[in-house]
C-alpha cells in the first residue's frame, strides 16, 4: 500500500521533505518533471517503513505530498 | 482511495489545485498552505476576503480559492480596513512580505493596528526582497551581504533590522501579536496554530491580529533549499526571536 503519495507536477525537489522524515525514506532522485526540477522519490519497499507520520508533507512547501494510512 | 485507506493529510480545500510559481524551498508555499488550513478550520472559505500585497506573494490570487483584492504596495492594511468596514462579517487578512510590510508600508501596518482593525494579518519575513532581486530590506540582518549591501549591512549606516512583531505588540490596538517560524516540522505545526489562533480573533471579533513568520528565500540568499533552512533556526532567530508578544485573551 502507498502511504507516501507524490504529486510530480507539484514537487520541485527542495529536498526539505528528506530532511524531515525520521525514518529517512524520502530521497531526491534524477527523475525530471515537466518543470525540469528532480522529483523526490521513495522506494516501493519503503512504503511499507512508513510511519503515516506526516512531518513531510508538513513541510513540503509545494503540498505535494498526500499521505494516508490503513484503516484500524 | 482504497476503501481500507484512511487520509492523514492532503492539500486544503481553500488551497487550488495549481502548482506555485515559487522557487524551490520557499516558504511562501508553507505559509500560504498554513493560511488555508486555518480558512478551512474556521468554515470561512465564502466570507474570506485576501488583500494581496506587492512580492513574491503578489500572485496568491491564483493560489488561493477564495476572493482577493490586490493593494498597492504597502497599503495592504489600509485597503483591508476599508474591505472589513464596508463588509464586516467578511474575514479579512492581508499577506505581506518584508519589503512590502515593513519598509513601504510602515505607516499602514501601524496606523491599522493602532486603531485596532478588525483584520488579520500575516507577515513573511525573509529578510530580503524576494521579487526584485534579492535588495536590503529592512528587516535584513546586520552583516548580511545582499545585491544592495555587497559589504554586508553596515548598522551605522543603514541602522538596524525591524522587529515587527515587538514594535505592533506596543500599540493599544493590537489584540495578538506573535513571531513563529517555519523551518521545522515542529515549527510549522505551531505556526499553524498561531495563524489559526490570529483568524479565530477576527471570528471572534477580539481585534487585530498580527503573525509575524520567518522564513527563507534560497535564490536570494544564494543558497541550497536545505541552508536557507538551516540558516532560518541557526541565523534569524537570534535577531528575530520566537514568541507571542501580545495576547489580550492570555489569562493572567
Amino acid at each position: 500500500m502507498k502511504k507516501i503519495i507524490i504529486d510530480e507536477e507539484f514537487c520541485k525537489g527542495c529536498g526539505l521533505c528528506a530532511e524531515a522524515c525520521p525514518k529517512q525514506l524520502l530521497k531526491i532522485g534524477s527523475k525530471l518533471n515537466k518543470q525540469g526540477y528532480p522529483l523526490v522519490e521513495i522506494e516501493s519497499s519503503d512504503q511499507e517503513k512508513c510511519v503515516s507520520c506526516a512531518l513531510c508533507a508538513r513541510v513540503c512547501p509545494d503540498v505535494a505530498l498526500k499521505i494516508t494510512k490503513p484503516e484500524k | 482511495m482504497a476503501p481500507n485507506e484512511q487520509t492523514v493529510f492532503q492539500r486544503p480545500s481553500s488551497l487550488k489545485e495549481v502548482p506555485t510559481h515559487y522557487c524551490a524551498g520557499c516558504h511562501h508555499g508553507t505559509v500560504h498552505r498554513l493560511v488555508a488550513e486555518a480558512i478551512d478550520l474556521l468554515d470561512v472559505q465564502q466570507q474570506t476576503i485576501g488583500i494581496g500585497s506587492v512580492g513574491c506573494s503578489v500572485l496568491l490570487y491564483d493560489y488561493f480559492d477564495i476572493d482577493v483584492v490586490e493593494a498597492p504596495h504597502g497599503r495592504a492594511p489600509a485597503v483591508g480596513t476599508g474591505v472589513k468596514r464596508v463588509h464586516p462579517d467578511s474575514v479579512v487578512f492581508t499577506y505581506q512580505g518584508d519589503g512590502d510590510l515593513a519598509a513601504i508600508g510602515t505607516a499602514e501596518i501601524i496606523h491599522a493596528a493602532n486603531r485596532g482593525e478588525l483584520i488579520t494579518v500575516i507577515f513573511l519575513n525573509n529578510t530580503t526582497y524576494g521579487m526584485t532581486g534579492g535588495q536590503m530590506a529592512p528587516t535584513t540582518l546586520p552583516g548580511q551581504v545582499t545585491t544592495t549591501s555587497p559589504y554586508g549591512r553596515d548598522v551605522t549606516k543603514e541602522g538596524y533590522p525591524i522587529r515587527v512583531a515587538e514594535l505592533l505588540a506596543m500599540l493599544g490596538g493590537t489584540a495578538f501579536s506573535a513571531r513563529v517560524a517555519v523551518d521545522t516540522p515542529k515549527r510549522v505545526m505551531e505556526a499553524g496554530r498561531t495563524i489559526l489562533k490570529a483568524f479565530e480573533m477576527q471570528v471572534k471579533k477580539q481585534g487585530f491580529a498580527f503573525v509575524e513568520v520567518l522564513g527563507a528565500c534560497p535564490t536570494n540568499w544564494g543558497m541550497s533549499a536545505i541552508e536557507a533552512n538551516e540558516r532560518v533556526g541557526k541565523e534569524m532567530m537570534d535577531y528575530f526571536p520566537l514568541g507571542v508578544y501580545k495576547d489580550i485573551t492570555a489569562s493572567g
